[in-house]
């Protein structure tokens, strides 16, 4: 099977967020960048199939010149090779245009599967896979939790909504969009480090591939969201707000 | 092109109840810009729950029917909307944020050049265009999208952003449309939905739930917090990654995916509070945030808060509860 997996760079997970002086984004430049949480999933989930079928698994990735570490992470991890969309300004794409430029990026690869994440951490938008299916003519699933290939399809999980769940067959090729959790997350090996050293990392830009539909909907402005809720934040040592709460709980809750 | 369209959801006759809420959020909008609201209810034999949308404040209620609706698949719903959409030309289409709309919303949206608005928490009429409010890093900041260009807009609505219960009465018309649907044009077969197992622990019941999540670092550590359900005779509860994890069964996982809880009191403890999370657990009575980050979004539905390192607030909470229990 060869497999595409679509990872994305994104700010470490408790990054402290200060807005930047456009107004429109984050500043970036204290902070430290790591894989976008459920593409490290869809990543396990391509090298296990790999490693079940054989194959290939191609990381794509598209982004600024600071993602290169977190594409070496995917070849250390067991990826057979990279393309980088090499793009600083990825603020004035929206998903239309970066999935357009996904897609286009990997023109004559003929993969048997996409994977991607199936949201970002950091724009959340959740589509980019569903609109590379539909740019691609291909079908497609989300929230995957399991993929079992049988022939020329797979069967899927994919989870709904209070704990329910639905098996779907999908013809191949297609897209999945998975969800975080499906399996444990493997480390890199220092061997797989060494390694990755000499796998092909294709570099294009999009003058490359050519200018993506025009966006529609950018951020215009990004801010704190305002709190409507008071709540009561108790200070103090740890023993001081343990005393309080408990006050709190027995008092004017009572539920002690 | 003139008109919001709210496209409702039901699955085997039931609705999804974020449709109402989807539904309010088309009608204010089409208060703030003067535009008529329609709804749309895709599916199979659909007539009496068109029947009921039409007594809302809308100007129309198209029953979208089709016997291959009758199952969900994204190519039968992105074709049968779009031959909806392309007919009569809304100027913004909104969905409620469930998970079905997540599977094909954006497939919908990219057949009219568009990009999907998703998870949208609050929506203004601004000089003409409208314009959306959706959150970044998981509800850490907001901001405001302005889309340009003529449309249509696509927008899905987060979860308990608007209210349902505000809802004004109307009489609509209700008409059907029948899409031009081809059984070889869907490629998906979806089997019968199922849950993993009989759940053995019932949130539901309980009146404490101690939750933790993240912060909580190692399966080594879930048994400070468990000391505190213990002290306080409460249930124990998690956040998806624990579960993910195997740290706790999923059966005591809080959220969109697991249980839907309304205790006396929540503890959320290391928990961030995505928007997930917080679906499961924001309708308790009160809540009580512990995250040693002053602007994690839990705050924002707690009513206690404490800023701090969990791992020297709880034990002192249990020796402070056990005091207090004699
Ligand atoms: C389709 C879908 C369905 C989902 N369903 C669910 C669901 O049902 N339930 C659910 O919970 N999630 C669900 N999620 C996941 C959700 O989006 C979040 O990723 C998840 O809730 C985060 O869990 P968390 O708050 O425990 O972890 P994190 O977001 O990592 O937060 C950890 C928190 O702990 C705090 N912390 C760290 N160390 C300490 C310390 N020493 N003391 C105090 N605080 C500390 C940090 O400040 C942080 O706020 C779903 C996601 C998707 C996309």
């Amino acid at each position: 099977m060869k497999i595409i997996v679509a990872i994305k760079q994104v700010p470490v997970r408790d990054s402290q967020l200060r807005i930047d002086a456009s107004g429109r984004w984050i500043q970036e430049e204290d902070l430290s960048f790591e894989i976008n949480e459920p593409d490290a999933y869809a990543l396990e989930e391509a090298l296990q199939l790999k490693e079940k079928h054989g194959g290939e698994v191609v990381a794509l990735c598209l982004g600024p010149a600071r993602a290169t570490q977190t594409i070496r992470e995917a070849l250390a991890k067991g990826a057979d090779r990279a393309i980088h969309i090499e793009e600083e300004n990825t603020g004035a794409l929206d998903t239309f245009g970066v999935a357009s430029l996904l897609s286009s990026a990997i023109q004559g690869e003929k993969p048997d599967l996409i994977l991607t994440g199936l949201q970002s951490d950091d724009l959340g938008y959740g589509q980019t896979g569903v609109v590379m299916a539909e740019i691609l003519g291909l079908p497609h699933s989300t929230i995957i939790m399991q993929v079992e290939k049988e022939n020329e399809s797979i069967r899927v999980k994919r989870e709904l909504e209070n704990g329910w769940f639905q098996h779907i067959d999908i013809p191949l090729p297609a897209v999945l969009a998975i969800q975080s959790g499906i399996s444990k997350l493997r480390y890199a090996t220092l061997m797989g480090i060494k390694k990755a050293k000499l796998k092909e990392m294709k570099k294009v830009t999009v003058g490359e591939l050519g200018a993506p539909p025009p966006a529609t909907v950018l951020i215009e402005r990004a801010y704190a969201p305002q709190k409507s809720k008071r709540t009561q934040i108790l200070e103090g040592d740890a023993k001081a707000v343990a005393a309080k709460l408990v006050e709190k709980l027995k008092f004017e809750v009572r539920v002690i | 092109m003139s008109g919001i369209l709210v496209v409702m959801e039901q699955q085997g006759g039931q609705w999804h109840r974020m449709s109402w809420e989807a539904l309010a959020a088309g009608i204010e909008l089409g208060k703030q810009s003067g535009q008529p609201v329609l709804a749309a209810v895709p599916g199979s034999e659909i007539a009496a729950l068109a029947n009921e949308a039409a007594t809302k404040a809308v100007a129309k209620v198209h029953a979208v029917e089709h016997p291959l609706l009758k199952d969900y698949t994204p190519d039968g719903f992105t074709a049968a909307l779009e031959q909806l959409i392309r007919q009569h030309a809304p100027t913004v289409v909104l969905f409620p944020h469930t998970y079905q709309v997540r599977d094909y919303a954006p497939k919908l949206a990219t057949r009219f050049g568009q990009s999907l608005l998703s998870d949208v928490i609050h929506i203004r009429a601004d000089g003409g265009t409208p314009v959306f409010v959706r959150q970044l890093f998981q509800g850490k900041l907001n901001a405001d999208f302005r889309p340009s260009g003529n449309g249509p807009f696509f927008a899905s609505v987060q979860a308990g952003a608007f209210r349902a219960d505000s809802l004004e009465a109307g009489s609509a018309q209700v008409e059907t449309f029948t899409p031009q649907l081809d059984a070889a044009q869907i490629r998906t077969k979806p089997q019968a939905p199922f849950r993993e197992a009989a759940r053995a622990v019932d949130l539901t019941a309980a009146e404490i739930i101690v939750s933790v999540g993240r912060g909580i670092k190692d399966k080594e550590n879930i048994h400070i917090v468990e000391a505190l359900a213990k002290a306080l005779n409460g249930e124990l509860a998690a956040s998806r990654p624990i579960c993910d994890n195997g740290w706790l069964p999923m059966e005591r996982q809080v959220g969109s995916s697991g249980q839907t809880v309304s205790p006396k009191v929540y503890m959320a403890i290391g928990i961030s509070g995505a928007i997930q999370h917080l679906v499961g657990m924001k309708g308790s009575k009160i809540i009580v945030a512990i995250n040693k980050d002053a602007n994690a979004p839990i705050f924002e539905v707690a009513d206690y808060g404490i800023v701090g390192d969990l791992f020297e607030i709880v034990p002192a909470l249990v020796e402070e509860v056990k005091k207090a229990k004699g």
